[in-house]
């Protein structure tokens, strides 16, 4: 699919062995599930368009808009090439906020549920109340997927996970944005059926 | 300077939910009803549940990409852009061959499987969202 490709393996395979045995078809295209991709300028186009997009949730797209077309080549071309700091020299850039917020005007974030219909949730979420308090992955969760919570005294009946991990629900969502996003700067949160054995 | 849109109008329904290919359209998009008998309330007869209720968009066209003269639309919140692209593409009357791109605040342009209702959700303002719509890529 069109997802980050760790996005798929928390959301479809988390339970099974690394490395990850994949099978790739050649025939029978499922046109209504995936997006075709007709050439690798459409895959630069499409993450771009998902970095923009995060930008304009996190700094209304001003830090995005004051790069030049060189930094943005140099995002892909580090992401494209597996170079970490080329990328990051300019990303880092995109994870900055003013000294006098305590975080981005909103968290990007996307939250994929294998049981339902919908491709995923994404709402606006900020990273601090109006008291001031840094909000939690708990809360966003409380907020605008209430089913994936359990309850105090309930049974865990979800798992929660970004990379592979289940980040503590007390974690501080600004700071989960800025060291456990993707490369489009989106938070890929899979909820997931606790595994019963 | 162009001319406001009267009233909102109901984009007819995906032929399946969550917005197909290029292949299929239903037939009647390919004559989109004159304005006098569309329906011309903003789409409030469902139930005001969230996600039931309709959501209003706009869609401005980008440079020499033909207007339409329609511009206001109620649309259901789980369209997709595939959907809506695959819509503008018959009201324009392009072939299908011809690409068509839809941004967001005139920066971005959604994956074609994003729904309609989650941007409206994060990026609509004063109760529509702005669509963009260009036979090129507008912008990067």
């Amino acid at each position: 699919m069109h997802y980050p490709i760790g996005l798929l393996f928390d959301l479809l395979a988390s339970s099974s062995a690394l490395p990850w045995n994949i099978t790739v078809h050649f025939k029978s295209f499922p046109e209504k599930d995936l997006l075709h991709c007709p050439s690798k300028d459409a895959i630069e186009a499409h993450f771009m368009s998902c970095m923009k997009e995060a930008d304009a949730l996190k700094h209304k797209s001003q830090v995005i808009n004051e790069m030049q077309k060189k930094d943005h080549k140099q995002l892909w071309m580090g992401l494209q090439n597996d170079r970490f700091d080329q990328f990051w020299a300019i990303n880092r850039k995109l994870m900055e906020y003013p000294a006098e917020e305590n975080g981005f005007r909103y968290i990007p974030f996307r939250i994929y549920q294998t049981t339902t219909e919908r491709p995923f949730i994404q709402k606006l979420f900020r990273p601090v109340a109006a008291d001031g308090q840094l909000h939690t992955l708990g809360d966003l969760l409380k907020e605008v997927c209430p089913s994936a919570v359990a309850p105090e005294d309930g049974e865990k009946k979800n798992q929660v996970m970004i990379h592979g991990i289940e980040p503590m629900l007390e974690t501080p969502l600004q700071w989960l944005s800025e060291h456990l996003s993707y490369p489009d700067n989106f938070l890929h949160i899979s909820i997931i059926p606790q595994p019963t054995d | 300077m162009a001319e406001e849109p009267q009233c909102v109008f109901q984009l007819p329904p995906s032929s399946t939910a969550g917005g197909e290919g290029l292949t299929e359209v239903s037939p009647e998009i390919t004559t989109p009803e004159p304005p006098s008998s569309a329906a011309v309330s903003p789409g409030t007869e469902e139930p005001a549940g969230d996600t039931k209720k309709k959501i209003d968009i706009l869609l401005k066209a980008v440079g020499d990409t033909p207007i339409m003269k329609t511009k206001k639309w109620a649309v259901e919140r789980t369209r997709t852009i595939q959907g809506l692209i695959d819509f503008i593409k018959k009201f324009l009357k392009l072939v299908a061959s011809e690409q068509l791109f839809i941004y967001v605040n005139q920066s971005f342009a959604p994956s074609p499987d994003q729904e309609v209702g989650t941007l409206y959700e994060c990026f609509g303002s004063d109760g529509k969202l702005v669509l963009h719509y260009c036979k090129s890529q507008a912008w990067g």
